[in-house]
């Protein structure tokens, strides 16, 4: 579905992406790695957001890089961004009505709130006004209004309450039935090798190594070299 | 807006709309033409600038050029204009072919001005406010230079000569209260509310598959739009256009309005707007024949000194002082859209 070739990101003299190669089919993978690591970058290379100075990302076939970020995401991605940013001037309603694609869609707005009823119950409140988690809802059913082929979350379990996290991977796990590619960037390997059954770390700018999730949880070497921490209990 | 706040918000437009439909049965004439319908056609220039500034965060000082595009577009083409450009296009042909250009006009400086920000959104829009201005007073075979083009009397509505002052001002009102519906109704559509994402965070509005600039670019039409109806109003209401219509000082009066009515909601325009007029027509009663702009500045002054949302900001705070409640939705929105109206934050991330 999703296939990055040789990606590679400039700030001025940094070379943050350093020729990113990553493929993702219906199963969909997860990006882990320190901070700093390159992790956002990625993210928003793909969506162009940022301007890549090499390489390859193709959607099906297609080649996205070189697009506006709004032509990609019209060609089928959508970003779940770090920090959710959700829009202060909007409601809850005013920001599914601003996505939504009408009702012959797969997600409508009526979905996204059966999805995540504690939505339905803030429809009138502002963006500002939802806890971190119902951001986090707000801004995952913004993005699955899109209807997309392929979502790509940007630490979508960071600052979140435990119970919160568990219906998170919960919804997240359901994306592949519906023939949605994930790519989830995450720090919590609790969560990433939960959702995911393949991970690939990211040291430096560089995809290090690319494994099945199980593997890597039974390595604590690998953990401590990858990501610094001792075991993947954080969830 | 809060439950509270959306109940009340369709009945209270439509009593004051029917308060003002009466007002003129019970005032003078002069009152009728040169205060409330001054007010409203000015208002109506004054609105696009609020509908920019409040929804998009685009403070644009082009607005009373692009109402006055309209204006001149008009005046070149209708009959009876004194000198005659081109003359003998019937007003039913004239009128929409002025809307049209002032649209277009918006859509132009929407496009130059595309990638601009606060401070250098205001100096662009300015320099093409004054640039066509003084292209107006320079050209004559077009515009008749600094003399301008007089005697434009409107049409004659249902075989009433727009001169009159009841055809001039029910017109004024019906027109003002179209467009104010059109503003209310347009920000609740999706391009609305991606108008008032894009002001929040333009990148994140791209990244759900908006074109960013165009929506932009669509906003300046929209806005265009609104001030060739009012500049054609204000044609009619002058009998005539010339270059200081349009001038540096006309530029300011209408953002004076604006701010001091309140950026946050399209009624701000308004408000401003008559208390505008009747500053401007009375001050000079009321104080030193030479010096009374000094007491239009000091009044100005105060108002946004006591209350930097202007009038609208006033009556929010009133009433939350008045009837205390939870911080409900609407205020944290209207303040949040009043605070940002200036230039917004810029490069708010990712």
């Amino acid at each position: 579905m999703l296939e990055i070739t040789g990606l590679d990101v400039h700030y001025g003299q940094a070379h943050v992406l350093q020729g990113v190669s990553l493929s993702l089919g219906a199963e969909p993978v997860a990006v882990i790695g320190r901070n700093g690591m390159g992790k956002t970058t990625l993210c928003q290379a793909v969506m162009g957001m940022l301007p890549a100075s090499g390489g390859s990302v193709r959607l099906g076939g297609e080649e996205m890089l070189g697009r506006p970020a709004n032509r990609v995401a019209r060609a089928g991605i959508a970003l779940v961004p770090q920090g959710r940013r959700v829009f202060p001037s909007l409601t809850v309603d005013e920001h599914l009505r601003l996505v939504s694609r009408g009702r012959g869609a797969r997600w409508t707005i009526e979905r996204v709130y059966e999805t995540f009823p504690r939505l339905a119950e803030r429809r009138r409140n502002g963006g500002t006004q939802l806890s971190g988690g119902e951001q986090q809802m707000l801004a995952i059913g913004r993005a699955l209004l899109t209807n997309p082929r392929l979502v790509i979350m940007d630490e979508p379990s960071e600052g979140l309450a435990p119970v919160i996290v568990d219906h998170l991977v919960e919804v997240l796990r359901a994306l592949p039935g519906e023939g949605i590619g994930l790519l989830l960037v995450e720090q919590n390997l609790g969560v990433a090798t939960d959702v995911c059954g393949t991970v690939a770390v990211m040291v430096n700018g560089r995809i290090a190594a690319t494994m099945p999730s199980r593997a890597l949880l039974a390595d604590e070497a690998a953990q401590r070299r990858f990501l610094g921490v001792s075991t993947g209990a954080q969830h | 807006m809060t439950p509270g706040t959306a109940r009340w918000a369709l009945p209270a437009s439509l009593a004051l709309l029917a308060v003002l439909a009466l007002l003129p049965l019970a005032i003078p004439a002069f009152w009728t033409a040169n205060i409330l319908g001054r007010a409203i056609v000015y208002g109506i220039v004054a609105m696009s600038l609020t509908f920019l500034a409040t929804y998009g965060g685009f403070v644009s000082l082009a607005q009373m050029m692009i109402a006055g595009t309209a204006g001149y577009a008009v005046a070149i083409l209708v009959p009876g204009a004194v000198p005659s450009i081109l003359g003998g296009v019937p007003y039913a042909l004239a009128i929409p072919t002025g809307l049209l250009a002032a649209t277009a006009m918006g859509l132009l400086v929407g496009l130059i001005s595309v990638r601009t920000q606060g401070i250098y959104l205001l100096m662009i829009t300015l320099s093409l406010g004054v640039g066509v201005h003084l292209f107006v007073q320079a050209n004559i075979a077009w515009f008749n230079g600094y003399e301008g083009i007089r005697n434009v009397v409107g049409p004659e509505i249902l075989g009433l000569p727009f001169r009159d002052t009841f055809v001039f001002y029910y017109t004024a009102l019906a027109t003002a209260a179209l467009l104010y519906a059109l503003v209310l109704y347009l920000v609740r559509t999706p391009f609305g509310l991606a108008l008032q994402a894009l002001r929040d965070n333009p990148r994140r509005v791209s990244a759900l598959g908006y074109d960013a600039p165009l929506h932009r670019i669509a906003a300046f039409g929209v806005a265009g739009f609104i001030a060739g109806a009012g500049g054609i109003l204000v044609t009619f209401y002058n009998i005539g256009i010339s270059p200081g219509t349009i001038g540096l000082g006309a530029t300011v009066n209408i953002l004076v309005m604006s701010v001091i009515g309140g950026l946050g909601h399209p009624v701000g325009a308004f408000i401003g707007a008559v208390i505008f007029t009747l500053f401007d027509t009375f001050a000079a009663d009321l104080y030193d024949r030479d010096r009374f702009n000094t007491l239009v500045g000091v009044v100005f002054l105060a108002i946004v000194l006591a209350s930097p949302d202007g009038v609208l900001g006033m009556a929010r705070r009133l009433r939350d002082a008045l009837a205390p409640r939870p911080q409900g939705r609407a205020d944290g929105i209207a303040t949040s859209r009043a605070a940002s109206a200036g230039p917004p934050a810029s490069g708010n991330g990712a």
